[in-house]
């Protein structure tokens, strides 16, 4: 077992390069303001940068917009529908990055506090991507006097925007000299900023990689500074091509720097409250961890070898849900040989969850960095699903080094895995071959090409600037070729709206299948994870408990994002006698925890009730966004065969007894038909009824969310919300009577 | 007996829950355990002997973000 306590201390950058570097640097504007401090945790100021001609704004944000969008991605997505038009694309000038953590996020009292959301118009899905990060930029931004800060135009060259929360000043400077590698320019720039060693814990960085100037899969990195490590870690806003877009605008990195991070820098209500909930918080984490999900010990790679007893972890491109390999990378594996154990891994103050486990001085074996030893942070179980079984690989070298590679280059695991995945079943198919991928052998589990076309994608070469596109572009592309059946490449390509899917095979449970395409953003697990309740437990059998359940679970768990909260904290640790509540899968104590939390930071009284339309609010402004933009219909939340079903006969076959039993149960042919009808039949009459039944959800959710069967909002609805404004009924009234 | 609502075919005499558990291949470390709605607690998953006509749920708390 690797111990931090035996760890060496990572070397520190060359000062003298960093010195060359910040002498390089041009300043285009800068301006000094007066930091608005925190009061209840607003500053209720807006920060706006165009680097086009390179103004700074500093605007109020006005109470109407508090009341209806409470904070984080609410403000995110307010102001960034104010910056576009419904004719904005992902590259124009006035597509916004907007960044915002929330009027509870910088508290260091509970565990998950310093969550930012990012969002903008994405490169893949053409709509509002939405996207939350760990690290110390959310935090710092509030402190340095901003609930929101607003990115547009484009930059002719490089830059990078300072924010000094202490100075009070904000500056746009050329930066020729910096690498593009997040784990190197996230050290430059910590030990620019820092003004000695002890300050580097005092400055964030935001900035993506090498490989989002013509990636659609980029990614923003947020860094933190480790002082025990002496390293600058990377989390990230993963999904979506955020980091494609704050390319194309030449921005470089975003810097916050802050120094005197304390408890109340929020100025909350009530301090006691939110004392009282954080010590029971912590004494949970330390009694009941061991016994539950070991987040500590492995972060949230815990699950790898769980689900796939469950047939839930994506094996092969979502053909099957699991691997008899489980066990090579089982979470002792990355606790007793990969990840370092007794660190003080929360990506932001004061939380005991410690999931961001990392696995240190680890040797790259091939790229660029080949023969360094780095930290890796992760994996996380989705960077391990995805490019670990998903694509063939077991092998925990193989992982972290695509994991760490993904990182620095700015890809998004997620996003690389579900298309690699992708693409190697398009070459075990004969769509692809060594010839039009030049010469990359991508059939399951070839490490070593894998990463090539990882490598290929950041120098932006051969058969990378392919991969570069990601899975939807992808197969529109082999499809005009006349490379394999159009027909085949929709059922296995697992995307939708244009995003990749996570990692979660879902053809056994109904309602994660809505939970995935029922989403406004895209197949993201983090509006409803519904397997346990629905393919396990049964608990939600018919379509209006998954409707209610598909109402429920995306709109409190919209809620984190409005606050700047974690959401593992919630589920990922439960009190001891959480078994003797009415509801467990809710984890009602923690519920009342964050309405305490709400009301300690704000000192507004909340229920259960108000949390919900909170999020309903916000979730029906994305859902409008959607059609703004002319997506966001009922055709619009289509889902691939792959999610549904088995789609080639090897995939029948490997559970037979179980589809066979199902055209029984619950089809309603009888065993002698079951018995006389072909393979074909059997897989078509499956596949009518299961998609039939995706239909029948459909037709339960959308009105339980207030919308009409073409997944509309109903005016009604927005009246009832309060979120009857002028621009959405100008969108919405006009849809209300067509038919999908 | 039913295994959350669904028929459990592979009842035997002398069936405890840590049986149904291990028969299933439950994994999971978050469970809460009902027989006839009566909560069950881990160290008795291995005692609680389970009758034909019970009805046995185990639900698995979710996880993860």
């Amino acid at each position: 077992m690797i111990r931090m306590c035996d760890l060496p201390r990572y070397a520190d950058a060359d000062m003298e390069e960093i010195k060359k570097m910040k002498e390089a640097h041009e300043v285009l504007n800068q301006v000094t303001y007066d930091p608005t401090p925190l009061h209840r945790g607003y500053t209720d100021k807006r920060l706006k940068i165009d680097v086009t001609d390179n103004s700074v704004s500093i605007i109020d944000i006005p109470q109407e917009v508090k009341e209806k969008f409470t904070g984080g991605k609410g403000y995110c997505l307010r102001y960034l529908w104010d910056a576009t038009n419904p004719d904005t694309k992902w590259n124009s000038p006035e597509n916004a990055i907007t960044m915002s953590a929330g009027p509870i996020a910088g508290i260091t009292q509970y565990g998950g506090t310093g969550k930012c959301l990012v969002c903008t118009i994405s490169p893949m899905t053409d709509i509002p991507i939405d996207s939350n990060v760990g690290g110390y930029f959310g935090p710092f931004l509030k402190f340095s006097g901003f609930d929101v800060i607003e990115l547009t135009g484009k930059a002719k060259e490089d830059v990078i925007i300072v924010i000094d929360g202490n100075k009070g000043t904000i500056s746009i400077e050329k930066a020729p000299l910096e690498h593009k590698d997040a784990h190197i320019l996230g050290e430059e720039l910590t030990a620019m900023y820092a003004e000695d060693e002890n300050d580097r814990k005092n400055v964030a960085v935001v900035c993506s990689g090498s490989a989002a100037e013509h990636c659609n899969l980029s990614m923003l990195n947020f860094t933190f500074y480790d002082p025990k490590r002496n390293v600058v870690r990377l989390k990230q806003a993963g999904r979506g091509g955020i980091g494609r877009v704050f390319a194309d605008k030449h921005i470089k990195a975003l810097v916050c720097h802050f120094r005197g991070v304390k408890a109340n820098l929020n100025d909350v209500y009530d301090i006691k409250i939110i004392n009282k909930d954080g010590l029971k918080f912590h004494r949970e984490v330390a009694t009941q961890d061991d016994k539950q999900n070991s987040m500590r010990k492995s972060g949230t790679a815990y699950s790898i070898r769980t689900l796939s007893d469950y047939d839930i972890l994506p094996t092969h491109n979502y053909k099957y849900g699991g691997t008899d390999k489980v066990d090579e990378m089982a979470p002792e594996v990355w606790r007793e040989k990969w990840l370092t154990q007794g660190g003080a891994d929360g990506c932001w103050y004061g939380c005991s969850m410690a999931c961001a486990k990392t696995a240190d001085h680890f040797l790259l074996k091939t790229g660029p960095y080949k023969g360094h030893r780095v930290c890796v942070d992760g994996p996380e179980y989705e960077s391990a699903a995805g490019l670990g079984p998903n694509c063939g690989i077991t092998d925990p070298q193989v992982i972290l080094e695509l994991n760490f590679y993904c990182d620095t280059y700015g890809i998004d695991t997620i996003s690389y895995g579900t298309m690699t995945a992708f693409l190697m079943e398009c070459y075990e198919n004969g769509i692809l071959n060594k010839e039009r991928t030049g010469g990359l052998e991508l059939v399951w589990g070839n490490a070593e090409a894998d990463l090539e076309m990882l490598h290929q994608m950041a120098r932006n070469e051969g058969f990378g600037k392919i991969a570069a596109l990601g899975a939807h572009k992808q197969k529109l592309y082999f499809a005009e070729q006349g490379w394999g059946d159009p027909a085949f490449l929709n059922d296995i390509a697992m995307e939708q709206k244009g995003l990749e899917y996570s990692e979660y095979g879902c053809k056994e449970s109904l309602a994660q299948q809505g939970g995935y395409g029922l989403t406004n953003k895209g197949p993201q697990h983090d509006e409803a994870w519904l397997i346990f309740m629905d393919q396990v437990n049964n608990q939600i059998p018919t379509f209006e408990d998954k409707a209610e359940a598909l109402y429920y679970y995306p709109m409190f768990r919209t809620w984190f994002g409005l606050l700047g909260l974690c959401k593992l904290p919630w589920n990922d640790i439960v009190p001891a006698d959480n078994s003797l509540t009415d509801e467990p899968a809710k984890v009602p104590e923690h519920v009342d925890n964050y309405l305490d939390l709400y009301y300690g930071v704000t000192g507004t009284k909340i229920d259960r009730d108000d949390m919900i339309r909170m999020s309903e609010r916000v979730y029906n402004f994305q859902r409008i966004f959607n059609i703004r933009l002319g997506k966001g219909l009922r055709k619009n939340d289509a889902i691939p065969y792959r999610s549904q079903g088995p789609v080639t006969e090897e995939e029948y076959l490997s559970r037979q007894e179980r589809y066979d039993r199902q055209l029984v149960d619950l089809v309603g042919y009888t065993r002698e038909e079951v018995e006389k009808m072909t393979l074909k039949e059997k897989m078509a009459a499956t596949r009518r009824h299961r998609e039939s039944e995706y239909e029948k959800l459909i037709d339960a959710v959308y009105p339980k969310r207030g919308w009409t069967l073409n997944g509309v909002p109903t005016v009604a609805h927005l009246k009832e919300l309060g979120m009857d404004l002028p621009e959405l009924l100008e969108i919405v009234e006009p849809l209300q009577d067509v038919q999908p | 007996m039913k295994l959350n609502n669904r028929p459990y075919a592979d009842w035997h005499e002398g069936l405890t829950i840590r049986g149904v558990m291990e028969h299933m291949n439950f994994t999971w470390p978050k469970l809460v355990v009902k027989v006839n709605g009566q909560l069950i607690w881990p160290e008795d998953y291995d005692k609680v002997v389970l009758n034909e006509d019970d009805d046995l749920k185990i639900h698995h708390l979710l996880g993860g973000g």
